[in-house]
């Protein structure tokens, strides 16, 4: 028994859907970053499986998936960074309580 | 290198990413949904290991098992200032439930029209050392510019968090 790709982009978009659902509904600024990873986990799991299955000499979708690992991992520190010095500021990570663009 | 996807394996790190996923969204408690966030990584580590990328899934664990997960547990205790705050409320509304579904509906009727030219079996799928080795050439300069992608991340993450002179 084996699966070829379409098991794994179907996987790849239901992780995506459930990772876009609590980016949009959570209201703590950490559990929107959680929900961000989830999305880029399924964003990753989707370029691998379509390289591995379509195009599995070139590994671009591997490749592709390396450079995305980077972005998403400079994106959580610089995100937390940021939760960190709002924290700081206003002792909240509550996005509601977060509404000024002044400083 | 395995020629092809076995379906058992599959459905076991399907499941279990799923489930962690919906785990993740439906915990109260934020230190529990970081650690269910930290099964859902390897549980992709195994089923990029299943799409024999090896390389990959071991940088999966060691950056997002090993680092990221450290960091959101760090910040989640860093900002609470009693046990009882990482109980939260689930936070669930209707129209990011209607948006995210929007989506899933999208992408299923795109991968529904997905017609994949598949290469003729047995397809042999290269390793670690032939991964290395295009790194290092054909794609040495993304290579090098997430390097300084990095590097601006920690200088400003330190930057941010650190703040030492208010």
């Amino acid at each position: 028994m084996t699966v070829g790709p379409v098991p794994f982009m179907a996987l790849a978009a239901i992780l995506f859907a459930i990772g876009l659902f609590g980016a949009l509904s959570k209201k703590s600024a950490v559990m929107v970053l959680m929900s961000l990873e989830l999305m880029t986990n399924a964003v990753n799991l989707n370029l691998v499986a379509v390289s591995r299955f379509v195009t599995p000499e070139s590994m671009a979708g591997q490749f592709t998936a390396a450079f995305v690992m980077v972005v998403a991992a400079a994106e959580i520190g610089l995100g937390l960074a940021l939760v960190l010095a709002l924290y700081r500021k206003r002792r909240t990570v509550e996005l509601d309580h977060i509404d000024e663009l002044k400083g | 290198m395995p020629e092809q996807v076995a379906l058992v394996p599959f459905l076991i790190l399907a499941i279990a990413t799923l489930g962690g996923g919906v785990m993740v969204v439906l915990s109260r408690n934020v230190v529990h949904a970081a650690f269910w966030l930290l099964e859902v990584m390897m549980a992709v580590a195994g089923l990029f290991m299943l799409l024999s990328a090896g390389f990959l899934a071991l940088v999966q664990v060691m950056v997002y098992a090993g680092a990221v997960s450290v960091l959101v547990l760090f910040t989640v205790m860093l900002t609470l200032r009693r046990r009882e705050d990482a109980i939260r409320s689930l936070d669930l509304s209707w129209s990011a439930a209607g948006i995210a579904l929007a989506v899933l509906v999208a992408a299923a009727a795109a991968i529904a029209s997905f017609t994949p030219t598949l290469p003729a079996a047995p397809v042999v799928t290269p390793g670690v050392e032939a991964f290395g080795r295009a790194l290092f050439t054909s794609w040495a300069l993304p290579f090098e510019i997430s390097s300084v992608i990095l590097l601006v991340a920690l200088v400003g993450a330190v930057w941010w968090a650190g703040g030492g002179e208010k």
